[in-house]
Formats: C-alpha cells, sequence, structure tokens
C-alpha cells in the first residue's frame, strides 16, 4: 500500500464532491487528504486527493472515478513527476521574548512566514510536502501547538503535460488503446 | 412555446419516443399527473400498487424491450420504495429513467412533509442523477438523462423534481433526438463523454486471434452484456466459427438459444458440471460481457487457473476487477465480435467438446411418484407455453430451477434479477413484459417467500387485465436459505419456515384471478392449461417438498469444481 496522489477535474457543482468522496467510502478507502478548489475555468474544478492503495486497486478507483458524469479527467501523479505542495497554519505559544525568538528562527529557516503575533502566541504559515510541514511541526511541538491546520495537498505534474485528455502523457491506465485516443464524438443514435 | 414544468417532462418524454409510464401519484407530482391528465391518451400510464411494483415493471419494460423503462413517484416515501428497484436495475444494467418531484425549492432542507434528498440517497445505485430547481434546465436534464441511461454500459438515472419547478413555466422548443447531443449541458458533456462505445483497437482483436488460433481447449462464457447489447447474432456466428463450448451466467440467458449443442449450461454456484469443470481444464477463456462476480467466479484466485483469460467489456472498470485477465477489449460486446469473427479461421475442437461434453450439461433430478416436484412443472410449462414465453423470476431456488429447465431463445426472454437478487422483483417485471408485449405469454415463477413480498401487485395485473400465470413454487420454507442452512448450518432452520398465510388460491380470487392449486404432476397440467386459455391472469399454487434442493452446488469461495452437491 503506498500513498497515491489523484488529480480529478470535476464539474462545479453542488454535490460533485459528494459524489467523488463517497466512491472512495463506498469501495473502502480512507481519503488521507482532500483539496478542493476552481480552476482558470469557472465551470471545473479541481480535486487533489491522496489515498493509500496498491497500483492494482488504484486502477480500479480511478476507472471507477472516470465512470462518474460529474468528472472530466483523473491522473495519478506519480511523486517523481510532480510537485506536490500544502499550506499548514500553525498556532504556536510564546511565553517570553527567548521563546518569540527560537520560534521566528525556526520560521526563518523554514522560510515560512509569520502571519500573525500577539502576546502569547504565533501564527506561522508554511508551505511545503509533508517532510517540511512534519519537520517544522516537531520543531514547534515543545512551544506547545495551540491549534494546527492543513490546507490538504495540491499537486501539478513536471513539464509540459497536463491533466487535459488530449496533452496527457499517453499510455497511463491504457486499458485498450482506444480508451485514450482522440475520437470524433458523433452524436450518438 | 412557453410551458410549464410538468408539461415540458411530459413533451420531452414524447421527444424518446415514451409511451408507457408505471407510477404512483402523491403530493408533488401532482402538476405533472394533472397536466398528463390534459394530455389524455398520450402516455399509457400503468398505475401499481405500491412504487417498488412501478419501479420493476419499468425495468422489466426496459429488459424485454431494450428500450429505457420510466417510471414515476412522489416525494418522501414514493421516492425511497423505488429504491430498490433503482438498486435491481444498476446491478443488472438495465436503463430506467425514475422520475421523483420533490418538494418546492423553497421548502427543500426543512425537512418539509414528505421531503427527502433522493440524489443522496440514490448516489451509489444510479449512473446519474439530477435535481431540478429551475424550470429553465428541465427539458435539458431530461435529455441528458436519457442519453445517459441508455448510453455505454446501460443502468438507472433518476431526476427528483422541486415541484415549484413543475408549475413554473419556460420556453420548450420541440427537439428531435438527434439533436440533443448538439446543444446544452448534453453537447458540452459529449465533447469528452463517450456516449459512444469506444471504438475497439483492432491490435488487441488481432491479438485476441492469435491468441485463439494457439488455443487447443477455447471455453467462451456468455454474460449480460451480450444481452444488453442485443449482441446475440454476433455471439452464435462467432461461436460455431471457433466452435468452442459455451457457458452462460444468469444475465447472459437468452443470448444463445437453449437448445444450441456447444452450450454446456449455467456456470457458477449452481452451474452445471460440464460447465465448472471445463472452465477449470480450459486454456483460453474468453468472457464476453461478463463482470465475473462472485456467484460465477467463486474463488477468483483459481479461476480459470489453467487458461488464459480474455475479458471482452464495455466497461473500462469492470477489466480486473474480479478476476485478473491476460488481455481485455474494451469495446461493446456486437462490435467487437463483428470485428473479430471475419479474423479467426472456421476451428474444428472435437477432442475437446468431446471431453467437455462427458459431463453432464443439465441436472437430473429425481422424480417422486405422487408427489408434485420443480422439474416436473417446470418441464411441463416447456412442453405447454409457446416458445417464445417470457419467463420473469423472483429469487431464490425457483430462479435457479427455472433458469436450468428453460431453453432462453432471445434476450430479453427471461427477466431475473441477477446482480442485486431482489425477492419480489419478478411479478413487477412481468406486468412490465406483458404491458410491453400484450400478445406473448408470460409467466411469473416464483417461491412463496418471494411472492409473499410483492404480491400486492396482482391488483395491477387484474385492474389491466394482464393475463400473467403466476407460478408458485409452494414449499412453505425459504427454500435457498434452507438449503444453505441443511448444508452448512447444522440443519438449524432458523426463521426460514413460512407455514402461514395466505392462502394463494384464495388470494387470486380475491384480487378477481384465477387460483388453482396443483399437488401433482397431472393436476399441474391441466390448471396450467387452464391458465394458457383464459384471458385474465391466473395464480397457480404448486406444492412441493421443503427440501427440494439446487443442484449442482459449489460453496461460496470455494473452487469451482469443488461440489458440494452434485
Amino acid at each position: 500500500m503506498n500513498r497515491h496522489t489523484l488529480a480529478v477535474l470535476v464539474d462545479n457543482e453542488s454535490g460533485v464532491l459528494s459524489r467523488v468522496a463517497r466512491l472512495f467510502s463506498g469501495k473502502g478507502y480512507n481519503i488521507e487528504s482532500l483539496a478542493v478548489g476552481t480552476t482558470d475555468n469557472p465551470a471545473i474544478s479541481r480535486i487533489t486527493i491522496e489515498v493509500l492503495a496498491d497500483d492494482k486497486q488504484l486502477n480500479l478507483l480511478t476507472n471507477q472515478l472516470r465512470k462518474l458524469i460529474c468528472v472530466h479527467s483523473v491522473k495519478s501523479l506519480k511523486p517523481e513527476h510532480a510537485i506536490r505542495r500544502e499550506l499548514m497554519l500553525i498556532k504556536v505559544g510564546s511565553g517570553d521574548s527567548v521563546q518569540r525568538n527560537e520560534i521566528i528562527q525556526i520560521a526563518n529557516i523554514f522560510r515560512a512566514s509569520i502571519i500573525d503575533v500577539s502576546k502569547a502566541s504565533i501564527t506561522l504559515a508554511v508551505i511545503g510536502d509533508e517532510t517540511k510541514t512534519e519537520a517544522i511541526q516537531n520543531l514547534l511541538a515543545e512551544f506547545g501547538i495551540l491549534e494546527l491546520v492543513r490546507t490538504g495537498m495540491v499537486a501539478l505534474e513536471r513539464g509540459q503535460y497536463t491533466i487535459d485528455e488530449q496533452t496527457k502523457m499517453k499510455g497511463e491506465f491504457d486499458y485498450g488503446k482506444n480508451v485514450l485516443r482522440e475520437t470524433d464524438y458523433e452524436p450518438f443514435v | 412555446m412557453q410551458l410549464n414544468g410538468a408539461r415540458i417532462l411530459l413533451e420531452c418524454l414524447r421527444e424518446q419516443g415514451v409511451d408507457t409510464i408505471f407510477g404512483y401519484p402523491g403530493g408533488t407530482i401532482l402538476n405533472v399527473y394533472d397536466e398528463m391528465y390534459k394530455m389524455e391518451g398520450a402516455f399509457h400510464h400503468v398505475l401499481t400498487a405500491h412504487e417498488q411494483g412501478a419501479c420493476h415493471a419499468a425495468d422489466g419494460y426496459a429488459r424485454a424491450t431494450g428500450k429505457v423503462g420510466v417510471c414515476f413517484a412522489t416525494s418522501g416515501p414514493g421516492a425511497t420504495n423505488l429504491v430498490t428497484g433503482i438498486a435491481t436495475a444498476y446491478l443488472d444494467s438495465s436503463p430506467i429513467v425514475a422520475i421523483t418531484c420533490n418538494v418546492s425549492t423553497s421548502l427543500i432542507g426543512k425537512d418539509s412533509f414528505q421531503e427527502v434528498d433522493i440524489t443522496g440517497v440514490t448516489m451509489p445505485i444510479t449512473k446519474c442523477n439530477f435535481l431540478v430547481r429551475d424550470v429553465n434546465n428541465l427539458a435539458d436534464t431530461v435529455r441528458e438523462a436519457f442519453a445517459i441511461a441508455r448510453s455505454g454500459r446501460p443502468g438507472p438515472v433518476l431526476i427528483d423534481i422541486a415541484k415549484d419547478v413543475t408549475a413554473s413555466m419556460a420556453e420548450y422548443e420541440k427537439m428531435s433526438m438527434k439533436s440533443h447531443g448538439k446543444s446544452g449541458h448534453l453537447g458540452a458533456l459529449m465533447q469528452r463523454y463517450d456516449f459512444k462505445p469506444p471504438e475497439p483497437d483492432m491490435e488487441d482483436i488481432q491479438l485476441l486471434a492469435d491468441m485463439l488460433r494457439q488455443s487447443k481447449r477455447p471455453f467462451l462464457i456468455c454474460g449480460g452484456g451480450v444481452v444488453r447489447s442485443r449482441a446475440h447474432e454476433a455471439f452464435r456466428a462467432f461461436m460455431r466459427r471457433v466452435d468452442a463450448p459455451v457457458a452462460l451466467t444468469v444475465m447472459g440467458a437468452g443470448a444463445v438459444p437453449g437448445d444450441e449443442p456447444l452450450v454446456t449450461g449455467m456456470i457458477g454456484m449452481h452451474g452445471s458440471q460440464a460447465s465448472n469443470i471445463a472452465v477449470d481444464a480450459c486454456d483460453l477463456l474468453i468472457a464476453v460481457g461478463c463482470r465475473f462476480s462472485d456467484r460465477v467466479a467463486l474463488k477468483p484466485d483459481t479461476f480459470a487457473q489453467h487458461a488464459k483469460i480474455v475479458q471482452i467489456d464495455i466497461d473500462r472498470s469492470e477489466i480486473n476487477k474480479n478476476v485478473q485477465t491476460d488481455h481485455h477489449i474494451v469495446g461493446d460486446a456486437r462490435r467487437v465480435l463483428e470485428l473479430l469473427t471475419p479474423l479467426v479461421p472456421e476451428m474444428h475442437h472435437d477432442e475437446w467438446k468431446a471431453e467437455v461434453f462427458s459431463h453432464p450439461t443439465e441436472t437430473y433430478y429425481e422424480e417422486h411418484p405422487g408427489t408434485l416436484t420443480p422439474s416436473q412443472v417446470l418441464s411441463s410449462i416447456v412442453a405447454q407455453a409457446p416458445d417464445d414465453t417470457i419467463i420473469s423470476t423472483d429469487v431464490g431456488q425457483h430462479q435457479m430451477w427455472a433458469i436450468q429447465h428453460f431453453h432462453f431463445d432471445y434476450p430479453g426472454q427471461l427477466l431475473t434479477s441477477g446482480g442485486f437478487g431482489t425477492m419480489g422483483f419478478g411479478l413487477g417485471a412481468a406486468i412490465g413484459a406483458q404491458t410491453a408485449f400484450p400478445d406473448k405469454k408470460v409467466v411469473h415463477i416464483t417461491g412463496d417467500g418471494s411472492f409473499r413480498m410483492n404480491c400486492n401487485e396482482l391488483a395491477t395485473e387484474s385492474y389491466y387485465k394482464l393475463p400473467i400465470i403466476t407460478v408458485i413454487f409452494d414449499n412453505r420454507t425459504l427454500g435457498m436459505v434452507r438449503q444453505w442452512q441443511n448444508l452448512i448450518y447444522g440443519q438449524r432452520y432458523s426463521q426460514t419456515t413460512l407455514d402461514r398465510a395466505p392462502d394463494f388460491v384464495k388470494l387470486a380470487d380475491a384480487y378477481g384471478l384465477n387460483g388453482f392449486r396443483a399437488s401433482n404432476e397431472a393436476e399441474f397440467k391441466e390448471v396450467f392449461q387452464k391458465a394458457l386459455n383464459s384471458d385474465r391472469g391466473s395464480v397457480i399454487d404448486c406444492m412441493i417438498d421443503m427440501d427440494e434442493k439446487v443442484r449442482p452446488m459449489v460453496g461460496g469461495g470455494s473452487h469451482i469444481t469443488d461440489f458440494m452437491l452434485n
């Protein structure tokens, strides 16, 4: 079982997220991370989902996702070919100026930005993959984490390939070679 | 033309060529029924006793005709009563469009009277569903729903329409089906969604042809996909050309004529010895339109263990889902077989066939003098009913016996809930089929357990003068469950004995139908003939022994040749 990142383009309509999420729970998978937002086309949202599955299960999940009418495109983003980032906001207690300075130092090393300071707390924003966010989280734990929130991982493929069917790297989920071939869509019947 | 939503809905149904609707009115769908009243004669509306019956009838209609079945229900309990029927259609890929009305948009989400989030409820059991909140989207949505229901791998679609939408006015312009794909949301969808099945890849097909040439022991499984895409002619031509034995799944019944010498019978849990042994011994297995369900591939790891497995399916997500294949072709069964058949030479596998057919393809059931056995009942029906009789079944022992005994000759001749196993499906389905084909005989085979579930539809059968013949295998027990309890659960018959009312003969009489009882073969033959000759529906209560078993039987999860019963 590996952690896989799936990028899914969907209609930006009500009920779509629950359709997608339901598919995972219905097939017995837990969503490890989920991020949703609109794309440059306001009618289309992009969902990034991370899930624990083996390769065979991933193929089945992907094919099930593609069957949903609201889903435009699905792509599994391999870690070696993808950039993955998430934003973490972390609020840490800072008792005195010594502690506060230490926290600011850690923030600088991780290139985290300080977005709020009060007498007793500092809030940092960190962007990175899980190795980075977890590292800073561990370091800050000793100061006492008051609150923490993550956006969920978002990811894009490196290079010129995109999630769009036409520019997608050929060969993925290649069940019957016809699947990804561009076809003329004639009106049915 | 300015029309109200209810009229737009009905006009859109006419665009689709819908002439028959099964349904049940209620508070929120009143506008639609009111408009239908004004359009007197435009639709044949069949009012059932219960929404579940309407949904099964629409499903039976769809299975028998190959067209999209339509059912109506009101909000809340009306809508949830459709759920079992929709799930039944979903599991067997039957195209239906279920139309429900919900409370008005201003009341949605307020736990209003008879409100339910039916699109949420039916999400896992529909291909797609819609909640229409704006009358301007209504026509577009109905067109899209029908396109989705019948395209690709068919299936149910639900449209939920808020009550105020059915009363609001909007511009409607009649559109031919050909131009539906050029406008609106459906047009946009067609830019990216395969409404046409993917054109099969010729390299993949050539590879399969080469595999067939090298195979000495090829074996075919004919599944429900062949029936759904009406690929039976193509399948028969292919099967005869490669001269390979063919096993049928429950859903594949009707694709190949039952008396075809290449047929080895049913495969799987209650499959014939010939089928189950052949699939274990073959060197090439070609499964067409079959998803290797757990009732066929009981133990996926050892299923066809000596064979290269090839799967032909329209639904890419079925490939490698249950059984790992060696080769697969994604495409419509008919198209794939039409392309494949010319690429393979005329073959002869006499030695292999002799080996396969040395095992029995049918089960021999002993007859006990003086009593009535399932075999006697079914053989009598085969002998007395016309060849093109449509058979609908419920679920359980009678279903397996019926499929073992009848020779189904064309797709849509058998209506049975294979995937979902819905007890109570048969009478609704029979009503759907008899409505579609008033001139054909429809025989509904059921058990006393299944029949008791939805026998209220006898009222529908009676009112519409449908001459359906219901044959009850009355063993006063839930036979299939009892069989499992007998074989696997140490004969502890927990809650399966059905020694209770009603008297089915009196019940039939109460509904204005012929009621008969048969306790031996001669009696059955006589009353069945009476039923055939009658122009009203009949119920025949056949008294059979409660310990009659379906044979052969392989336990769930066991290797396919490990017969528990022979």
